[in-house]
């Protein structure tokens, strides 16, 4: 199954045991999504539960609050994650102030593609995920496992909480595993340890936990043991499993795609400083993107997105250090 | 009622004792009042403004709740968290707005998509001030309502200023009501001093729209007689304005019907007032009484 099956699968099994869930979005009935995750959903669930809306975040955002409110759980599709900046208000002002001001639930998730890598442009390949954590009121989830993506979807569903639930684009139809039939569930807030290791730790999410699998192989064969922690979601943070990781290893370098400055990297990096300053040998390194829009042309995009071989040079410096 | 309660609030205010913003919908009343007045309790929904008080009360707030929410007391509905009428009482099919306007349009809109989902009668009424009419959201809400013909009545409340600004600098249309041609929806500009007007008209608004002949827009027409908030001195609308708007009153104009109609004395009509007016006395008694929220409150429920 491939992350982008395991994703609907998730989505499919909890439309069909809970009459509350329903999807709403721009093309995502009779054309079944612009990456066709929702395919098929329209004949089975029907029109009511498979919404076509006009070209307005801001509408379907609210749509998706109100319906919540109401004691549903939508599930709003969002074609790009970068137009959520056309629902930010709805999200940021209305979805995560609810449960604190008024004590109700507002059970939805905000679900698409993100990420960069795949020739977009500045306008499909933005990686938004950390506006979101700085919203407060809102649970982020980043998978990049299709299992991971399957199981978290589930508790991101069930969660009483508004979700925003990031997928990278790139890893859709990239990676394939056995994904358990039926019913997966994995809980907001627990890392995953994706390789174990003894001599550096790489703390990443979504796309960048595969650079830093592919830069573990890499140093293996040159002596050093690398673990690697995916955190798999960014609210809630599972601090206790990054720095169990890192008092044990001494080192670590913090990877994701999303460009440098403000980005949830330094978030990590502070946590990791605060609670086990003392156990590091080295200073803790950052991988990211350059400051700087997506760009269009596949020189350019390469130059300026995080890759296997920059979380090589990091871990080398801090391994050498 | 709402007329003693924003008055309540105006000496409080100036007492030092009421903090935040105090927005009073003196001039306003007939608006808030005969608009929810043409909705069921049971089965409908309100998304109020912060200047519909009225429209609470009609819905069956309470005015020692209402206060201990105004006053961030103990009590408060919101634990202290938020003031301003942005309460929420689901129990009253209350769902208040938030500082940015528009912003709960679409929320309303979800809210009977749910209800029609479930085969509930429920409609939605809303406000908007003239101000407030030009934020994006309420575009895409609108238009997303009459797409869906979800059962929503939007008022327009067009009380002549945004905050300092007239309504010739917010838009160039002469009644906001035919934006509703745009939106293939029903839409209609009247006088929002008359409470039976405005009663009648709305209640047309909800029978269309509990019959899934989709939302409507309705301009009402009053005049802002306070300052945006009770710290503005509104010295920018000008003073004959105010004193022709002064005869339009909507309450006491009403009043003056009923009293002319033979449904109440002049006696009862002063009667009632003086019992309302001693009901907030007492009230602001008993919420000044109550100790702040816990501090600790301030930590509780971001996520639930």
């Amino acid at each position: 199954m491939t992350y982008l099956e395991a994703i609907a699968d998730a989505i499919k099994l909890e439309m069909r045991a809970d009459d509350r869930v329903f999807l709403i979005g721009e093309d995502i009935g009779v054309y079944g999504g612009a990456f066709k995750l929702t395919k098929g959903f329209l004949a089975e669930f029907g029109p009511q539960r498979v919404i076509d809306a006009p070209i307005s975040e801001a509408a379907i955002v609210g749509a998706g609050i109100g319906a919540a409110l109401n004691g549903m759980r939508p599930i709003v599709e969002m074609q790009f994650m970068d137009f959520i900046t056309n629902g930010f208000n709805q999200l940021v002002t209305v979805a995560g102030t609810t449960a604190y001001r008024w004590g109700i639930p507002v059970p939805m998730v905000v679900r698409g593609p993100s990420g960069g890598g795949v020739g977009a442009n500045p306008f499909h390949s933005r990686n938004s995920e950390a506006w979101f954590v700085h919203a407060t009121g809102l649970k982020v989830v980043c998978p990049a496992s299709a299992t991971d993506a399957k199981g978290l979807m589930t508790a991101a569903i069930r969660d009483p909480n508004p979700v925003v639930f990031f997928e990278h684009k790139g890893l859709y139809r990239k990676i394939k595993e056995d994904v358990p039939e039926g019913e997966v569930f994995i809980p907001l807030g627990q890392a995953r340890v994706a390789r174990q290791g003894t001599d550096a730790t790489v703390v990443a999410y979504g796309s960048a936990v595969f650079m830093a699998l592919e830069a573990a192989e890499i140093l293996e064969k040159e002596g050093a043991q690398v673990e690697v922690v995916d955190i798999r979601t960014l609210v809630p943070f599972d601090e206790e499993t990054v720095l169990a990781s890192v008092k044990k290893t001494g080192r670590a370098v913090v990877a994701h795609e999303a460009v440098l400055t403000g980005g949830f990297g330094g978030e990590i990096v502070a946590r990791i400083t605060e609670n086990a300053f003392r156990y590091l040998d080295a200073p803790v390194r950052r991988v990211a993107a350059f400051d700087s829009p997506t760009p269009f042309a596949p020189t350019l995009e390469k130059a300026v997105l995080p890759n296997t071989l920059a979380v090589v040079d990091a871990l080398r410096s801090v391994l050498e250090f | 009622m709402a007329r003693e309660f924003d008055a309540a609030m105006l000496r409080l205010y100036r007492q030092g004792k009421a903090f935040g913003g105090v927005y009073s919908q003196l001039g306003n009343e007939a608006v808030s009042v005969g608009s929810a007045m043409a909705l069921d309790p049971k089965t409908d929904a309100l998304f109020p403004m912060h200047r519909n008080v009225g429209a609470h009360f009609v819905f069956g707030a309470q005015i020692d709740q209402m206060m201990q929410n105004q006053l961030a007391r103990q009590g408060s509905q919101m634990r202290g968290t938020d003031g301003t009428g942005h309460y929420a009482d689901p129990a009253l099919r209350i769902y208040g707005n938030v500082s940015h306007l528009g912003s709960m349009i679409p929320v309303a809109n979800g809210f009977v998509l749910a209800a029609r989902m479930r085969g509930e009668p429920t409609v939605a009424l809303t406000y908007i001030g003239d101000g407030g009419a030009q934020v994006g959201e309420v575009h895409e809400a609108l238009n997303f309502a009459a797409v869906q013909k979800l059962p929503l009545v939007l008022i327009i409340e067009n009380n002549q200023y945004a905050y300092s600004t007239p309504n010739s600098m917010e838009f160039a249309v002469d009644e906001l009501s035919k934006r509703a041609v745009g939106y293939g929806i029903h839409g209609e500009t009247i006088d929002g001093t008359d409470v039976e007007l405005v009663y009648e008209t709305c209640r047309k608004a909800v029978e269309r729209a509990r019959e899934g002949n989709g939302p409507s827009i309705i301009e009402t027409r009053t005049m802002r007689m306070r300052g945006h908030a009770e710290h503005d001195d509104f010295s920018y609308v000008p003073k004959d304005l105010l004193d022709q708007w002064a005869l339009k009153d909507p309450v006491n104009t009403y009043a003056a019907v009923l009293v002319q109609r033979g449904v109440l004395s002049g006696e009862t009509v002063k009667q009632i007032h003086d019992e309302t007016f001693n009901a907030m006395v007492a009230a602001i008694d008993r919420t000044l009484e109550l100790p702040w929220p816990d501090a600790s409150e301030g930590m509780k429920n971001v996520f639930l």
